[in-house]
């Protein structure tokens, strides 16, 4: 029934956010993260900050989404934790999505703040603020459904967050976060055209600065779901695999 | 008779390895079910298909009524699990996790409170509701973790080595709740590799050795399945009457060691009737007399080949 479905998704979401996300530890590294950030960037390049600001803001996604949920699917998985869940009368897809929002609302709330110190202390004018919000929450749930797929197909802690800085590091660098990706010599480019964090960063841009072209953003925001729909595809089916 | 669990052709392979190999069971309802073999025998396997965790490589098996292949979300609606391992959530309190169970069981909002309050009180946490489930000893945790199975009323309870490493009253005290399930119209199905607990707690018991089921009886009718022979071990108060062993050795072979006589006797109750008439006639007096029958442990060696100290040597393995 959908109505249990979507109750159990819920209540994993409730369960994960007061057990792991909300933890003091986590919500002052979440408040430190961008505030080190931004200041660091405001430091480094002053005149710059409108052109950095939509980078930044998908970096704080990046590491909101992907950094502790890797933790947190990887950990419950170890302690057995994770088949209480899988012993719940409710289906895979809402077990794995209800993780994926987990992560997703962590992040939300670290690209929040980072998105507040930009418009107050860079004074960056968001142009467009619903596609702006619209970008942001996909580039979430994305990111999120990412490392939900890297947790899943590793067994260790560890391992979780190796293979998840593995993907993150590139990311930052080729996904123009810096760097404008058509800047980039031709190879590095084609990776950036793989990634999602550099359709993140585009739309997140195009949003702030006033989307001249709205069919760019629309192209940002399908891919987008497209790489959603592959990541939670995929992450769904290993955890399918493993209780084979 | 009502049928709770009914396994048809239900096996599992990893590889070339069969874990378990074409299982036929049938568990009734109401019943506590004991499923008992050594470590590695397809205990644990075999549960972990009945409720959704792994999916069968051939057969399939109706729990509560719906087939674990093609209606598991229904299965998990009806049953409840006690794991091995203690797996509720560290960073929860004992009063969070058993909400957070009964919110994924979809037990009624309105009944949720009552509900863990009955259940702290029946295992004894209530002064503990408040406390993280990690900081928790290991009796209390698994009281709470039986909690949790219990939060949406199962039909069928799949119990997987509940008392193993508790302490001596923590596992009385499981044991009794567990006995108290049966009378609740509850269905245990439980496995373990205590002999002397699968005795006392299990209407039947199933045994299993290398994935495959070699007997399912009553405890009582598995041990009468052995040929044995009944031992009348008697204390005298002082030393017996040599024509009284005599008399005796009618019955059987006898063996006498001081003031204790020991009788092999061929024909149980009858010799024992026999034996207290003779010690009567010479007025001799008796400290206690005991008689001893087959254990569940000699059944379960005469029937598996086995050695029950298998058993305990491969979980310790295990554990180490």
């Amino acid at each position: 029934m959908l109505k249990d479905e979507l109750r159990g998704i819920y209540y994993i979401l409730l369960k994960d956010l007061r057990a792991y996300y909300f933890k003091p530890p986590n919500i002052s590294w979440g408040i430190l993260f961008p505030l080190v950030l931004s200041l660091a960037f405001s430091l480094r390049s002053p005149g710059d900050l409108e052109t950095l600001a939509p980078g930044l803001i998908a970096m704080a996604a990046v590491f909101g989404t992907t950094s502790m949920e890797a933790i947190v699917i990887t950990f419950e998985r170890r302690t057995g934790a994770l088949e209480r869940l899988l012993l719940a009368p409710i289906s895979l897809k809402s077990i794995l999505l209800g993780k994926i929002l987990g992560g997703a609302v962590f992040g939300a709330m670290i690209s929040s703040i980072m998105t507040v110190l930009a418009v107050t202390g860079f004074k960056v004018r968001v142009a467009a603020p619903v596609w702006f919000a619209a970008s942001l929450l996909l580039s979430l749930l994305t990111l999120s459904a990412l490392g939900a797929l890297v947790a899943v197909s590793v067994k260790e802690v560890f391992e979780a967050q190796t293979l998840s800085n593995y993907l993150r590091f590139p990311m930052i660098f080729l996904c123009g976060v810096f760097l404008p990706v058509e800047a980039m010599p031709l190879p590095l480019r084609a990776v950036a055209y793989f990634l999602p964090l550099t359709y993140s960063v585009d739309a997140l841009r195009a949003s702030v600065t006033g989307a001249q072209n709205l069919s760019g953003l629309m192209i940002d925001m399908t891919v987008l779901t497209l790489f959603l729909i592959a990541f939670f595809t995929a992450g769904n089916n290993l955890l399918k695999r493993s209780l084979k | 008779m009502e049928i709770a669990v009914r396994t048809l052709d239900l096996t599992k392979r990893f590889g070339d390895l069969v874990a378990v190999d074409h299982v036929d069971l049938e568990v009734r309802r109401g019943e506590v079910f004991g499923f008992l073999g050594p470590n590695g025998a397809g205990k644990t396997t075999t549960i972990r298909m009945l409720v959704g965790l792994t999916t069968p490589s051939e057969g399939t098996a109706l729990v509560a009524g719906y087939d674990i292949r093609s209606d598991i979300v229904e299965v998990k609606r009806r049953v409840g699990v006690v794991p091995e391992t203690s797996n509720l959530y560290d960073e929860l309190t004992v009063w969070d996790n058993l909400l957070f169970a009964s919110r994924l069981y979809h037990v009624p909002r309105g009944e949720r409170a009552e509900r863990v309050e009955g259940l702290l009180e029946t295992f004894n946490l209530q002064g503990r509701k408040n406390t993280k489930f990690g900081r928790l000893s290991k009796g209390l945790k698994r009281r709470a973790v039986v909690a949790a199975a219990m939060v949406h009323r199962p039909e069928v309870v799949f119990m997987d080595e509940p008392t193993s490493g508790l302490d001596v009253l923590s596992a009385l005290s499981l044991r009794r709740y567990i006995k108290g399930l049966r009378l609740k119209d509850t269905t245990v199905f439980l496995t373990t590799h205590y002999i002397e607990e699968a005795d006392q707690l299990s209407d039947r018991i199933g045994l299993i050795v290398e994935g495959k089921v070699v007997t399912v009886d009553t405890p009582e009718n598995l041990k009468n399945a052995i040929a044995y022979k009944p031992v009348i071990e008697v204390h005298f108060k002082e030393n017996p009457d040599p024509s009284l062993i005599t008399e005796v050795e009618s019955l059987g072979r006898v063996e006498r060691e001081g003031r204790v006589v020991k009788v092999f006797a061929e024909d149980g109750v009858g010799a024992l009737d026999t034996l207290l008439h003779i010690i009567s006639r010479y007025k001799m007096g008796i400290e206690y007399l005991n008689t001893s029958r087959p254990s569940l442990e000699e059944a379960f060696v005469s029937l598996t080949g086995l050695s029950s100290e298998v058993m305990l040597a491969e979980k310790d393995r295990g554990r180490g």
